[in-house]
């Protein structure tokens, strides 16, 4: 798992962009993408280096309005999958 | 037929080479298509390509290094916000022109190396090449550009793949993509000499799973299986005009970097009619999409949504037909031929004599 006191920052071969034939976000990598759901987007939005993973989740928290823990599985999930892809470069 | 969206471009800019490879992609009769597309009509492509839902542009080729006006390509992708992955030889390159490129816009760089040895890498490119591979890796990283090395894989450079995976690991590769030989084009030219033997490639594949969860990560690690072992055909481009959308460096349409050796169809230009419209009505490339022109075993099959059929290039170099089931398929009625080719693979010895790349070649 990755520690809530890493700063993710997003690969730099990765690149997120709205995508204009669905409205959805989509995470684009060599020869690769991921369509992307709101939370999802919101997470790789906050991955810049400059943000704690327990910061993201009080954010995200924040603005779903819903509890922490519940956010802190989505969060935990969705980086662990970016960080499988090598999508992630994770600082402290 | 209802709108059909593609996600990337493969844009051929150039048939032009430095190098010679004897698995080359290119058709063998590349120079008859030598006559490029100016650079308005790449910039029209890339615009019309984005509006039918691409977003991922591959710059390749041949070498895509050779056309001056690569920069304007890259800076035009970067305004659409599409994707770029530069894929080179390395060799036309110096560390400015990889600066200027990463200024434009560039996301990836994917650079192809032959072999970990310089004599073994040089006897498959036809030409000293290794350590300026090396040497432009190296840029690259230093320039902050992400970077993909790719090996492809063959009889004779297969048993150095633990080597492949430490000389990634020392350039601080993002991706390291170990693909075996398709054996089309030059490579089925050559395929005596390059398939390997099974028990060569299972040892491969077992080293790359390792350093795979052991760099799991840090860096990306694919292995791409030969369909000659798998008993399952690949699905070719991810079925025939479904998502990729390839232009050859004299503008035709295609469904893959192969599509117009196969003879009765008639490929259009975007010199003639717009990407858009292309890619919708061509009779070409509504030919094999979806399952109605599928034989059996193909049209009952339950795989049929997975692999689509397999390779349609695949299926008329070694057929004669491009409409028959691919022969990589275990249940396709010309198997035998795969069969063939592994028993010859199995008993041989090697190095053989490689044919190169050249454009004498046509036929």
């Amino acid at each position: 798992m990755i520690a809530p006191e890493v700063r993710p920052r997003l690969a730099a071969k990765a690149r997120l962009r709205l995508d204009r034939k669905t409205n959805r976000y989509l995470l684009l990598y060599p020869e690769k993408g991921m369509q992307l759901n709101a939370t999802a987007a919101d997470i790789v939005q906050l991955c810049t280096g400059e943000h704690t993973v327990a910061e993201i989740i009080v954010r995200l928290a924040e603005k779903y309005a819903q509890p922490a823990t519940v956010i802190e599985r989505e969060v935990h999930a969705f980086l662990e999958a970016l960080s499988e892809r090598a999508l992630l470069e994770s600082g402290t | 037929m209802s709108e059909i969206r593609p996600y990337t471009l493969v844009a051929e800019l150039t048939y032009a080479c430095p190098l010679r490879c004897v698995y080359c992609s290119n058709p063998l009769d590349y120079a008859r298509h030598a006559e490029g597309l100016e650079t308005d009509a790449w910039l029209q492509v890339l615009r019309d390509a984005e509006e039918l839902g691409v977003v991922q542009v591959n710059l390749t080729g041949g070498e895509p290094l050779l056309r001056k006006d690569l920069e304007a390509l890259v800076a035009e992708a970067e305004r659409l916000e599409l994707y770029t992955n530069l894929i080179t030889s390395a060799i036309p390159v110096t560390r400015e022109r990889l600066a200027a490129l990463r200024d434009h816009g560039l996301d990836n760089v994917q650079i192809s190396v032959q072999d970990v040895t310089a004599a073994g890498a040089d006897r498959i490119a036809g030409r000293r090449a290794f350590e300026r591979k090396l040497r432009a890796a190296r840029w690259v990283k230093e320039l902050g550009l992400p970077l993909t090395l790719n090996i492809v894989l063959h009889r004779e450079n297969l048993d150095r793949v633990p080597q492949m995976i430490a000389f990634a690991e020392t350039l601080h590769a993002d991706r390291l993509e170990l693909a075996n030989t398709q054996y089309l084009g030059w490579a089925l030219l050559n395929r005596e000499a390059l398939l390997p033997s099974r028990e060569q490639l299972a040892r491969a594949r077992e080293v790359a799973g390792e350093a795979r969860r052991r760099l799991a990560g840090r860096m990306e690690i694919l292995f791409v299986t030969p369909d000659y072992y798998v008993e399952t055909p690949k699905a070719c481009m991810d079925g025939w005009g479904r998502r990729f959308i390839v232009v050859s460096p004299d503008g035709l349409v295609l469904p893959c970097h192969l599509a117009h050796t196969l003879p009765g169809l008639v490929w259009e230009s975007v010199r003639e009619r717009p990407l858009a419209t292309i890619w919708q009505a061509s009779a070409a490339l509504n030919a094999f999409r979806g399952e109605a022109w599928m034989p059996q075993p193909c049209r009952s099959c339950e795989r049929r949504s997975v692999d689509f059929g397999g390779c349609r290039c695949q299926a008329y170099h070694l057929t004669g037909s491009a409409a028959n089931t691919d022969p990589a398929c275990a249940l396709a009625p010309r198997h035998d031929l795969i069969e063939a080719a592994r028993r010859g693979s199995d008993a041989g010895v090697s190095p053989r004599p490689l044919t190169y790349r050249s454009a004498v070649r046509s036929n």
